[in-house]
């Protein structure tokens, strides 16, 4: 029924087979079981994280869990925000991804911009230079970075406790040079030629030709940025160790261990809240990202 | 300049050389070449700065340190392999090696085939693929640390679900996280949770690709669906699978968040992994030339996993 408007399509299955009395039962049980298994494997977790947030704390210490909660009790998340202080945590990784996110587009968005469409002397070494990094792990250069924050060479300044610790190597981000260059690079010269002429300069033709056209290769960089930022963990650990100044994934788990259960799970789904808000509203600018990233080259 | 406007110009020539014959006068050519340079350097400036001070210079003297003993009190000091050797007297080094090792082998096993097969399966279905799609990757958006603790709860052997799960079965609790053979596993079980939906959906693409005509193809030559799935779409999805399996044991040889989590490196050094080891020298003891030693092993061992990417990702392109 429904495979006739799929024959343009042609996949592993024939759409014969798939029509077939076998194949229509066949295709039905795993469709069925498919919805069933990735809607207990992937949701109810979140769906379970949730509503364990609204439960009481005995209720959640009870060894036979509640599917619904007895009764409901939402304060659990006025408690964890405001006297646990996810509030003012919530509020200091909303700092650091914003702050990392204008970094970003300011820095990579006109170096990007340099490379494509300004070509300086050199320009290839140093985009080679910036892209060798994409191959380096992460990890290896964990505790050399660590140094050079607590101590930044030439101007000697510590960044420990600063979100510029997190801004500034967010910045250095080679995987959004490349992605944003090779856009750029598809923008027709005579564009930027002919606005030159009508009296433009430099960065007038980025701001008001360049940007424009790049949307959603912005938003991609920008959704990055901020998940990036959001996400990360042992980085801020290290170079925020004042519990002030925490984002709120590093509160969460310091605090794991004294918070009430109930709190903890308000904290966790306020964590994920904005990350889940910013999929549901982006999802088809993240996949596109996540295409784009992994079959570069 | 007429004459650039009137030639339709392909779109991604260089346009330094029609920009240079532009001005014939030698003197002022190189005064524009020099003002042009400084203006696309001033853009490029920020980018190159910040690149050196957090990435190419660490890159340097992350090499540097392992060599050196580094104190915050006193300058470095060069001590030339030492760290290297006691690196290697320390029991744990090797243990978290293997620990790794044994960590990536069970990430692959796992990691690599389900997505894989779910790919395949999603692909192939025709009702609920965007909700499908978007529910694989749901845990991808999850802050980690709220997946850790978020399993961390369901592997608790009093109101864990887990146990539940198993009792409803009539199947005897597990150990999850406080059993040597087991922690390991369990590990890998949320790791491989998290991070699925990113491979599935990446293969998910791969496989809209494939010509349509090729599956006919074979299906004239009577080829089964387990024969089209092997003769077809796995030597279709061979570049693809290589490039995700190398990415792969490189992000897992990293594995960090989940046994600092969930495990603390137990139980009985179970779980203890290499960037774990690393950071404990670094920032729980303080010596960082030992945890640099160790960065430099790592990035030796990953660096013939990136270096055959490079050279996959070369070739194709």
């Amino acid at each position: 029924m429904a495979a006739a408007s799929s024959t343009s399509e042609r996949t592993l299955i024939a759409p014969t087979e798939m029509t077939r009395r076998t194949g229509r039962i066949l295709y039905r049980f795993v469709l069925g079981s498919t919805l069933v298994g990735f809607t207990i494997a992937f949701v109810f977790p979140l769906y379970w994280m949730a509503s364990g947030a609204l439960k009481s704390s005995s209720e959640l210490a009870d060894p036979n869990p509640t599917l619904l909660p007895k009764s409901l009790h939402p304060e659990a998340y006025s408690e964890a925000w405001s006297s646990v202080g996810i509030g003012h945590y919530f509020l200091n990784t909303l700092i650091l991804a914003f702050g990392a996110l204008l970094f970003q587009l300011v820095v990579d968005v006109s170096a990007a911009y340099a490379l494509s469409k300004l070509r300086p002397v050199l320009g290839n070494v140093v985009l080679g230079m910036m892209l060798a990094t994409l191959m380096l792990p992460v990890s290896a250069l964990l505790v050399p970075t660590y140094l050079t924050v607590v101590d930044v060479p030439l101007v000697h300044l510590n960044l420990i406790n600063s979100p510029w610790a997190v801004w500034l190597p967010a910045a250095a981000n080679a995987f959004n040079i490349f992605i944003l260059k090779r856009f750029f690079d598809q923008i027709p010269t005579e564009l930027l030629d002919s606005a030159r002429i009508d009296g433009a300069g430099t960065l007038r033709v980025l701001v008001s030709v360049v940007l424009p056209l790049s949307r959603p290769v912005l938003a991609v960089v920008s959704i990055f940025a901020v998940v990036g930022v959001w996400k990360d963990f042992l980085w801020p650990m290290l170079v925020l160790p004042d519990p002030a100044r925490r984002p709120i994934t590093v509160a969460l788990n310091a605090l794991s261990e004294d918070m009430p259960a109930n709190q903890l799970l308000a904290g966790m789904v306020m964590a994920s809240i904005p990350l889940l808000v910013l999929f549901l509203v982006f999802q088809r600018h993240i996949i596109a990202g996540l295409t784009a990233g992994s079959l570069k080259g | 300049m007429t004459a650039q406007d009137l030639s339709p110009a392909p779109v991604l020539t260089s346009h330094d050389t029609t920009k240079a014959t532009k001005t014939p006068a030698a003197p002022g050519r190189l005064a524009r070449r020099i003002r042009e340079n400084l203006v696309a350097y001033l853009f490029l400036g920020a980018g190159v700065v910040l690149f050196a001070a957090f990435s190419w210079y660490p890159i340097v003297r992350g090499v540097l340190l392992g060599f050196q003993q580094v104190t915050f009190a006193e300058p470095a000091r060069w001590v030339g392999l030492d760290n290297f050797r006691r690196l290697f007297d320390d029991p744990l080094f090797l243990t978290a090696w293997k620990n790794t090792g044994y960590f990536t082998l069970l990430a692959l096993v796992f990691g690599f085939a389900a997505p894989f097969f779910t790919a395949v399966v999603l692909n192939e279905l025709r009702h609920g693929r965007a909700y499908l799609r978007m529910t694989v990757y749901l845990p991808v958006m999850l802050p980690p640390i709220v997946t850790m603790l978020l399993w961390r709860w369901f592997y608790d052997p009093g109101p864990g679900l887990f146990n539940k799960a198993l009792g409803v079965f009539h199947l005897p609790a597990l150990q999850w996280l406080e059993s040597e053979n087991l922690a390991m596993i369990s590990l890998v079980l949320v790791s491989t949770w998290a991070n699925m939906g990113t491979t599935t959906l990446i293969y998910l693409a791969a496989l809209g690709g494939i010509p349509g005509e090729l599956y006919e193809a074979a299906e004239l030559d009577g080829a089964s669906v387990r024969q089209r799935l092997w003769h077809v779409t796995l030597p279709q999805m061979r570049f693809i699978l290589m490039i995700t399996l190398l990415l792969q044991v490189i992000g897992t040889m990293q594995v960090f968040v989940e046994p600092f989590v969930l495990t603390g490196g137990g139980p009985n050094d179970a779980t203890v992994t290499v960037l774990l080891l690393l950071y404990r020298y670094a920032f729980v003891y303080n010596d960082f030339g030992l945890a640099s030693a160790m960065s430099t092993l790592l990035f030796v061992v990953l660096g013939l996993f990136a270096g055959v990417y490079l050279r996959l990702t070369r070739t194709k392109g």
